[in-house]
């Protein structure tokens, strides 16, 4: 006892220099990255005992996902709608829920736009495209955060409320784009009618990376501020440290549940307002194509924090931009890639177990037997 | 063991010496295309051993490989999104593709018709027949058969084999593609006894195998005993419905090895003609047509040779309405014929070939299908 009394004002000050704060800083994308890296490692010996070459693999996926100015718009294209689907499962996170159903709300922010584009035909983008966002965000807030309103109010287990909503979503979306909002000139691929020019998002100038990739990036920033940088965000990460002492603190827990996990299928949902303004031009069942599942496996990557959904997205969209090319040149099948996503995707969450154990990275235990 | 590990490891060896001389010479592996190669790139939505729509591709693909100045690229389960504008895109760049043949229907409008406009040089082959000249590019066509045909010929084969007179059809959405095949199918089995209905189970996925294994099982419990299908992978029906005893008509590609037994035959897509001819036309120099379309005459469709469980009489009816629709003037919907809710479809004498657009946009199912289109 008397030896720690003596001892704490020096770990203070050690604690509180630059090679402290940059110490705690480094912890988790050292660990990330050495996790990556054992990851990429276990897959490589996979692959030798294919009897495939794990430098030409790694070579392809360079080549074909960030080697050359063509490789970085394949895979931003594809990161785009990561972004926010990642979005849907890292805030409500923050809270301590674990969200699976981004896909339904994907689904259904697409329908939304798509119908209201057809019915706001001849308005100019101006004012079409915010309506139609606004409308997509709104389905996708609704739908995720009726989920947290029922853990809330009623304690119905989110994460199987969620995925269970996703499949209700995604029927939903069918019925309506083969029922109520089919265009009857679409015969053999059932849409809503085709938006007009007006009402679609266009690419980035100098690029074919249309404009979703910029909104991604502009949510993952708020996502991050709203967290770190609010009130709001600080309770709600107390809520998801201790439920009971946030409540007895008299924090709104209802509402933070509520509000963040509307808020995350807002993102979901203009995602899927995204991809029919960007890429389909109206709404079909090809908006339920995995983005809301992969956007789980970027958030956990990213380990929930909203700024790291942005490299985690552009890594996986890179793998996925480099599955055609491996298929091809190494006649491999296209699981490949799958099973890569699965090793990185097992050693980060394996790498949880890490933190905290290396003094390296904490500097109040520094200069300490 | 050790002889695996020590093959792989040379071929480790072999291919990273390989790329470092690459490296070394300043070339990627992507100028390995020679000039003079036609470079044929194929994608398709699902996994191309499917026994379905895509391995049906995938076998016109692997026809062509052996043609002389042709390289094949392929990629399969592709998405019908942004993924599939890059898979071509990346076809296109790293292989230096100047023919493509994306398969599934779904990529046509928007993702072919972003990249045809932006790659005038590159030809895109459409499946599902959708190319107009007033409003899509020149340097895209499209491609279908007449497979409706091949499901009146299941039909023919159903019709002798049922014994409750209740056949069954798994489907996946109520399109025109779909309900031409579920009516063709009854029609057939009716030319045999008009007393036979069909009922049809719409999944609603294209691939969805767990709703088409409940679909067969729902059709078997009601007393179906003979099943075919229109979904992506016929495996899963096939598969259950042999479990359930039913005997099978395949769809897409050849499912016979699946059930050997009660496999009475399928209507088989035979891309191979299709991909053969415009191959030959692209070397040639000569136009490929934008707008192409053939039955069992063109060989576009062919039949699964016919099973053990077909009987005499089956197979005579089946081979005399085969030799009729080769001679072109076949019609499977004919009147007098109304819809399964009583509506006139077409009156006595009215016909409607296989050929007659009519069909395209076909919305009803006829008398004697139990099911509805919504």
């Amino acid at each position: 006892m008397t030896d720690q009394a003596i001892s704490a004002p020096v770990a203070l000050i050690e604690a509180t220099g630059w090679k402290a704060q940059l110490a705690r800083r480094a912890e988790p994308i050292v660990i990330v990255l050495v996790a990556l890296a054992t990851g990429l490692l276990l897959f490589g010996l996979f692959l030798m005992a294919l009897g495939k070459s794990p430098i030409a693999f790694y070579s392809y996926v360079y080549q074909a996902g960030f080697g050359s100015w063509f490789s970085w718009q394949n895979t931003l294209s594809r990161a785009a709608p990561l972004l926010l689907a990642a979005l849907c499962v890292a805030l409500p996170a923050r809270l301590g829920l674990l969200i699976i159903g981004g896909e339904g709300a994907i689904a259904l922010g697409g329908v939304a736009a798509g119908a209201l584009g057809a019915m706001l035909a001849g308005t100019p983008s101006f004012v079409g495209l915010p309506i139609m966002a606004l409308g997509g965000a709104m389905a996708g807030a609704i739908w995720i955060g009726a989920v947290g309103a029922m853990r809330y109010l009623r304690g119905v287990n989110e994460t199987i409320s969620s995925l269970l909503m996703a499949y209700i979503g995604i029927a939903v979306m069918n019925h309506l784009i083969e029922g109520p909002l089919r265009d009857p000139k679409s015969l053999n691929k059932p849409s809503t009618a085709p938006l007009e020019e007006a009402l679609r998002i266009g690419d980035m100038p100098g690029s074919d990376v249309h404009w979703g990739l910029f909104v991604g990036v502009v949510a993952c920033i708020i996502g991050w501020v709203l967290i770190e940088r609010t009130t709001w965000g600080f309770g709600a990460r107390i809520a998801g440290g201790n439920y009971r002492a946030a409540e007895i603190q008299g924090l709104p827990v209802g509402w933070f549940i509520i509000g963040f996990t509307a808020f995350g299928g807002a993102c979901a949902g203009l995602a899927g307002m995204i991809e029919v303004a960007a890429v389909h031009g109206s709404a079909n069942a090809s908006l339920a194509a995995g983005y809301g599942y992969t956007g789980i496996l970027v958030a956990f990557l990213a380990r929930q924090s909203p700024l790291a959904i942005i490299p985690f997205a552009m890594l996986l969209a890179g793998l996925e931009a480099s599955s055609g090319l491996v298929q091809r040149r190494m006649a491999l099948p296209d699981a490949t890639v799958l099973v890569l996503q699965g090793a990185v995707f097992i050693t980060i969450l394996l790498s949880e177990a890490f933190y905290g154990r290396f003094r390296v990275f904490m500097p109040e235990k520094w200069g300490k037997p | 063991m050790s002889r695996n590990f020590v093959a792989s490891r040379r071929s480790f060896l072999k291919s990273t010496a390989g790329l470092a001389g690459l490296a070394a010479a300043g070339v990627w592996p992507t100028s390995q295309a020679l000039a003079a190669e036609l470079t044929v790139g194929f994608i398709y939505v699902g996994p191309k051993d499917d026994f379905g729509y895509n391995q049906a591709h995938a076998e016109g693909a692997a026809a062509i490989k052996s043609i002389s100045g042709i390289k094949v690229v392929e990629e399969e389960s592709v998405a019908e999104t942004v993924d599939v504008q890059k898979s071509m895109e990346s076809m296109i760049n790293f292989d230096n593709a100047a023919l493509l043949f994306p398969t599934s229907f779904g990529y046509f409008d928007p993702h072919i018709l972003a990249l045809a406009k932006r790659n005038p040089k590159v030809r895109f082959e459409h499946c599902g027949g959708l190319w107009s000249a007033d409003k899509h590019p020149q340097n895209v066509g499209s491609y279908f058969g007449y497979i409706g045909m091949g499901q009146y010929l299941n039909g023919i084969t159903a019709g002798h084999a049922t014994k409750s007179k209740k056949i069954g059809f798994v489907a996946a959405k109520p399109i025109p593609q779909v309900l031409l095949n579920v009516n063709s199918f009854l029609l057939g089995a009716r030319s045999v006894d008009p007393a036979i209905t069909c009922q049809v189970i719409f999944t609603g996925e294209w691939s969805l195998a767990v709703k088409e294994a409940e679909a067969v099982n729902a059709l078997a419990d009601q007393g179906v005993d003979v099943v075919t299908c229109h979904v992506d992978s016929p495996k899963v029906v096939m598969e259950t419905g042999k479990s359930r005893n039913c005997f099978l008509c395949g769809y897409h590609a050849n499912q016979s090895t699946l059930a050997p037994d009660k496999y009475l035959t399928g209507a088989e897509w035979n891309w191979a003609t299709v991909y053969k001819k415009m191959i030959e036309e692209t070397k040639a120099g000569t136009p490929v047509a934008n707008f192409v379309r053939g039955g069992l005459a063109e060989g576009f469709i062919k039949m699964s040779p016919l099973g053990p469980a077909v009987s005499e009489k089956s197979r005579n009816q089946f081979e005399a309405a085969k030799a009729e629709i080769l001679k072109g003037s076949f019609a499977a919907i004919k009147g007098p014929l109304k819809d399964n809710a009583g509506k006139v479809i077409a009156t006595e004498g009215q016909s409607f070939k296989e050929t007659d657009v009519a069909l395209e946009s076909m919305s009803y199912l006829v008398e004697g299908v139990i099911g509805s289109t919504s």
